[in-house]
């Protein structure tokens, strides 16, 4: 009972959370490959 | 989001593409990304720690007394109300070191992780609703604790908003950090909201007396934990996307000034050629 509720729920928000993280990552990858290893302090 | 498509647009550094087809593939993989040993760690156990939880809250735990099956919208619903707080905690913090040292680490970790809560309000306002439906009958009521909560989420947009003036990035930085401040206010409206006015929401979900058994806490426990970690998680790379991003900045900015001195030795100003004298060369 109440499944037309829940199954929503937790589509939006675990499919949000992968969604946002696999775009941070492409991003992340993107960036780095233009930034010389010098300047990469943070990342290792 | 234009900031960085700028950023991954353009070709600043030649020498980087140059030294990572130098390294080895696994150094390559590893260094071409914002991923480091700690956030695979935080990933996997984030992730493993989410599909026990999905497990239990969707299958081992049973339906409530009065709720029935939509108490299992507890277990993503409070925790991400758990991060969205602590992220703009970090806000908070971050803005006020900011202003007390300009600190750059703590400019983007206040960006980062305002970036991160307005993801999980957002998330806390869609399941709120999903769950009001079947226990009050309706998706939206402008209750306090659901007016403060969407008045909190517009504060951190116009944060992120103004994180993307157009201004110069000190400017900038200042003007978001006395609003990291500022909105810190909502966030405790938000919570004491259920005590300080008549509200149709239910008062703190978890305390001393929670009135949860034994499988139904596990699961809430669990969900806290999870999205703690990916949280975390997110966090950690969305800082490190941040901090790519001002290093590039930096590089074009030095670029652009390295040609603008070019350009100034190959066409002599006006004045120094009305200052050569007949016979000189």
């Amino acid at each position: 009972m109440h499944w037309e509720f829940v199954i929503p729920g937790y589509i939006i928000v675990l499919g949000g959370i992968a969604l946002y993280g696999g775009l941070l990552i492409r991003r992340g990858r993107r960036l780095a490959e233009q930034l010389p290893p010098e300047r990469r302090r943070f990342l290792d | 989001m234009g900031r960085a498509q700028s950023s991954s647009e353009a070709d600043v550094s030649p020498s980087a593409s140059a030294s990572a087809d130098a390294a080895t593939p696994a150094s390559r993989a590893q260094r071409l990304s914002t991923s480091s040993r700690l956030t695979r760690v935080l990933g996997i156990a984030g992730l493993l720690l989410l599909g026990i939880m999905l497990a239990f809250g969707l299958w081992f735990s049973g339906p409530e007394i009065a709720m029935r099956d939509s108490v299992r919208l507890l277990y993503i619903h409070v925790p991400s109300v758990f991060v969205a707080y602590l992220c703009f905690g970090v806000t908070f913090l971050g803005s006020v070191q900011y202003l007390r040292n300009q600190s750059s680490f703590w400019d983007l970790m206040a960006h980062a992780a305002a970036e991160i809560g307005v993801l999980f309000v957002v998330f806390v306002l869609v399941t709120g609703s999903l769950w009001g439906k079947p226990t009050w009958g309706t998706y939206w009521q402008w209750d306090p604790r659901l007016t403060s909560t969407s008045m909190m989420l517009l504060m951190y947009v116009g944060y992120l908003a103004l994180r993307r003036l157009d201004l110069p990035g000190e400017v900038r930085s200042q003007r978001a950090a006395v609003l990291g401040i500022v909105s810190i206010l909502n966030v405790i409206v938000v919570h004491y909201s259920v005590k300080w006015w008549r509200s149709l929401h239910q008062s703190q979900t978890f305390g001393i007396d929670t009135q949860m058994d034994g499988l139904m806490l596990f699961s809430f426990f669990l969900g806290v934990i999870a999205f703690l970690a990916i949280g975390a998680w997110l966090l950690v790379h969305r800082f490190r996307v941040g901090w790519m991003e001002s290093q590039l900045d930096e590089i074009r900015l030095e670029h652009a000034l390295v040609e603008r001195r070019n350009e100034g030795r190959a066409y002599p100003r006006e004045d120094d050629l009305l200052q050569v004298r007949p016979g000189e060369s």
